[in-house]
């Protein structure tokens, strides 16, 4: 299992479409050339340089294409390279960098393109969650009504008092003005209004949730050499890792699910991190409702089992705090579903890159990307560098 | 940056090998009635890792291929993770294309040497909707699928132009389809497993012209599973791996206007990358191609230079048994098993993803090199190999 002899992976280019609750100026294959024109053009590349094509995206169904990666493989540039295409649920953006970064790692190409994107204005995702399938737990209605009693079960667990989640919205709401991609840029949000909007999903209050998006995210992913003759500063892979467990089973830990903690531990041990709350600089982590950050600081290592809720309450993930999450303002401020994950990864990069513009954190040298997707069973991670890793 | 390996796939990883060391596949039936995508699985899965003595926790990856579309419902995948008894969890992936694309992902996870060992499967259960009209959501959602042009009726076009340009006839088309499903007499598995001779065939009336009956692939419901290893792994864990010598897939442009649909440069590019035309490299002795059309099947033959060394489709291919979603991956697992039970020293694999054969899949498995050292006979084991395909 010894990771000698992998080629280190750079990323080197980072595009994002503007997203919007609905991109009607765009067909499909006009949002994600948005994103891969944008990418390439931060790596000082052209079609030519890519050998290959990876793209990731959630069901199918929510566009109404299926194995969209045929259709696109014109808009994408493939045509007569490989081209794959993932589908790991909301992880999926997540998954998709992994796979584009084990060609390079695996030296079976220098330079990959990959992308994921979801046009959620194209139907109801929602509903589209929401599965009428017999002889199974119901969903209820949409991914809320699913999350809803592991956020209960967690503030039972832990004592959190009821505002927590209300100050990550307001939060991530706020580090979203100085975002120009973020789909919502709400100027007046404060505490007040987000714990005054309605309850959607007792306890998860409409301000508290993630929008439906519009939009698409691309890298550019290469090899040493690429690095030496990108324009640009590179984001380095450390580590990288997926894990996943079952929907549901007797004994599943649902606030704090093992596919989560084992993933991050296995990213750790290959980045060599052994306190990520003083070693790792910024973290996007994937929080579609409030509270799961301070779930997540937990399944993560950053805080002790139980005190996720202290962090967060400190300030000390905001902005200017000492692990800032989420600074983009984070999947409750931008969220289409398949990108989600890979915008996630994306932003990671951008910050080791000294590319953030107005979310910048100061001086971050490494910074760790967070998806996950299913009924809190599927897992991707990775975490950059502003260095190539030793060796 | 542009400059790739020179030979993409045979090259990579360094000097890491990869095989296939253990193949299942479940009885190919029209309706899998009463059975759910993972009981559906469960057998082949256990297996697989039964012949192999693995279990989940010392599986170092797994990686899964199939649709939503046939399921009819999103996320279909992730109640088939219970065949796999994901616990401990994981490392897990899965691609939304044929099993072929599962292992090709799995593949290169093992060249990057994080994992020594994979479990790779796919499942199609098309009988839950009319699965041609199904496919026509494959298309260009904005020109093509508003047509509502069915797979019979693309794979209409295709033969046409084939037809057209000469290059076969129809009667050869129907040698193809009977040849196909007299072979899968010998595979146990398939759906279809005998032919009437091609006269008989050519009097039937036609389905959408220029195709007959005979000239499509059956629906089926049915799952796979393959188990891959690395290096001295891959000894331990078989006595005859199936080495991955090479392996690529290229993509084409989408709309059939702008390509040349007798002809599949994709194909012949991922054998190239695959190391098939090698220099001094001998034909392969077994082809497994994923044609679930029967003109596709000649394109192909052409396109990956196969002459009459070379026994196609033994196991009957998509034409006897074609669970989408899974046929490709399951031409590779029939290539591998016919090295892994000694009958064939160099096979080639095919997988197809899309209208017009729009994706093709390349993989050249072969025996140990001790298998074709001096002394041993391998003549022998390939006209063994074409006396099991008549």
């Amino acid at each position: 299992m010894s990771s000698t002899g992998k080629e280190p992976v750079a990323v080197v280019g980072v595009g994002q479409t503007r997203h919007a609750a609905a991109r009607r100026d765009v067909s499909l294959a006009g949002l994600v050339r948005e994103a891969a024109l944008r990418a390439l053009e931060d790596a000082g590349a052209d079609w030519a340089d890519i050998d290959a094509v990876v793209i990731g995206k959630a069901p199918d169904f929510f566009e109404g294409v299926m194995r969209p990666e045929l259709y696109l493989a014109d808009a994408l540039g493939a045509v007569g390279k490989p081209m794959l295409r993932v589908h790991t649920a909301g992880s999926v953006g997540g998954s998709t960098a992994l796979v584009a970064a084990n060609l390079v790692a695996a030296r079976v190409h220098r330079t990959v393109l990959t992308l994921a994107f979801e046009k959620q204005s194209e139907s109801n995702a929602m509903w589209g969650l929401s599965l009428p399938v017999p002889f199974q737990q119901p969903l209820l209605a949409g991914a809320g009504g699913f999350f809803a009693p592991h956020v209960r079960a967690y503030m039972r667990r832990t004592g959190a008092p009821d505002h927590i989640g209300a100050v990550v919205a307001c939060k991530d709401r706020r580090n979203a003005l100085k975002n120009p991609y973020a789909h919502l840029h709400e100027e007046d949000i404060t505490l007040e209004k987000v714990r005054s909007s309605p309850m959607l999903w007792d306890p998860i209050r409409y301000a508290e949730t993630c929008p439906s998006s519009d939009g698409a995210c691309a890298m550019v992913l290469t090899d040493r050499t690429g690095a030496g003759r990108a324009p640009g500063p590179a984001a380095w892979v450390h580590g990288g890792a997926m894990r996943s467990e079952p929907t549901l089973f007797a004994g599943k830990d649902a606030v704090s699910p093992r596919a989560g903690s084992d993933c991050a531990a296995d990213v750790y041990r290959q980045a060599g991190i052994t306190d990520p709350r003083r070693e790792i600089d910024a973290v996007e982590m994937y929080v579609p409702f409030s509270w799961y950050e301070p779930m997540w600081l937990e399944n993560l290592g950053f805080a002790e089992p139980g005190e996720g809720w202290r962090l967060t309450e400190s300030g000390a993930t905001a902005l200017d705090g000492d692990l800032p999450v989420n600074p983009s303002g984070g999947v409750l401020s931008t969220n289409p579903i398949g990108a989600s994950g890979m915008l996630r990864f994306a932003e990671a990069a951008l910050q080791v890159r000294g590319r953030a513009g107005e979310h910048q954190v100061k001086d971050a040298r490494t910074a760790l990307g967070h998806a996950y997707g299913g009924g809190s069973q599927f897992f991707s991670m990775w975490l950059v560098g502003d260095r190539p890793p030793a060796g | 940056m542009s400059d790739d390996r020179p030979n993409g796939a045979a090259g990579a990883g360094g000097s890491r090998e990869v095989a296939v060391v253990a193949f299942a596949q479940s009885d190919h039936v029209r309706r899998a009635d009463g059975l759910s995508e993972a009981e559906m699985l469960l057998p082949v899965v256990r297996e697989v890792l039964d012949r192999t003595g693995l279990d989940t926790e010392r599986l170092g990856f797994v990686c899964s291929g199939s649709s939503d579309y046939l399921a009819g419902r999103p996320f279909s995948f992730t109640m088939a993770l219970d065949a796999v008894g994901a616990w401990p969890p994981v490392s897990e992936s899965h691609v939304e294309m044929d099993g072929a694309w599962a292992l090709y992902e799995a593949w290169v996870k093992l060249l990057t040497g994080e994992a020594d060992t994979a479990l790779v499967y796919s499942w199609g259960k098309s009988s839950g909707g009319d699965l041609p009209e199904v496919l026509t959501r494959t298309l260009d959602p904005y020109y093509l699928a508003p047509l509502w042009p069915d797979s019979v009726a693309v794979a209409g076009l295709q033969t046409r132009a084939l037809l057209d340009a000469g290059i076969t006839d129809e009667r050869e088309l129907a040698g193809v389809a009977a040849r196909s499903r007299n072979a899968a007499a010998a595979n146990p598995r398939a759906q279809l497993r005998s032919s009437p001779p091609p006269e008989e065939l050519l009097a039937d009336d036609y389905l959408a012209e220029p195709l007959r009956r005979h000239d499509l692939p059956p629906v089926t419901d049915g799952a796979a599973a393959v188990v891959l290893a690395a290096g001295d792994t891959a000894r331990e864990l078989c006595a005859r791996p199936a080495w991955i010598r090479g392996m690529d897939h290229r993509i084409e442009a989408h709309s059939p206007g702008v390509r040349d649909l007798t002809d599949s440069p994709s194909t012949r590019l991922a054998a190239e990358r695959a190391g098939l035309f090698d220099e001094g490299a001998p034909a392969p002795d077994t082809a497994e191609l994923h044609a679930p059309f029967t003109a596709q099947e000649v394109i192909l033959r052409r396109a990956l230079r196969l002459g009459e060394d070379t026994v196609v489709n033994p196991s009957g291919g998509a034409l006897a048994a074609n669970p989408v979603m899974a046929a490709g991956l399951i031409r590779i697992g029939e290539a591998a098993d016919r090295v892994l039970r000694g009958t064939s020293r160099r096979a080639v694999a095919h997988a197809t993803s899309g209208p017009w054969l729009q994706h093709n899949l390349v993989a050249v498995v072969e025996a140990d090199e001790a298998a074709s050292a001096p002394g041993t006979d391998g003549g022998a084991d390939a006209a063994q190999a074409r006396e099991e395909s008549r």
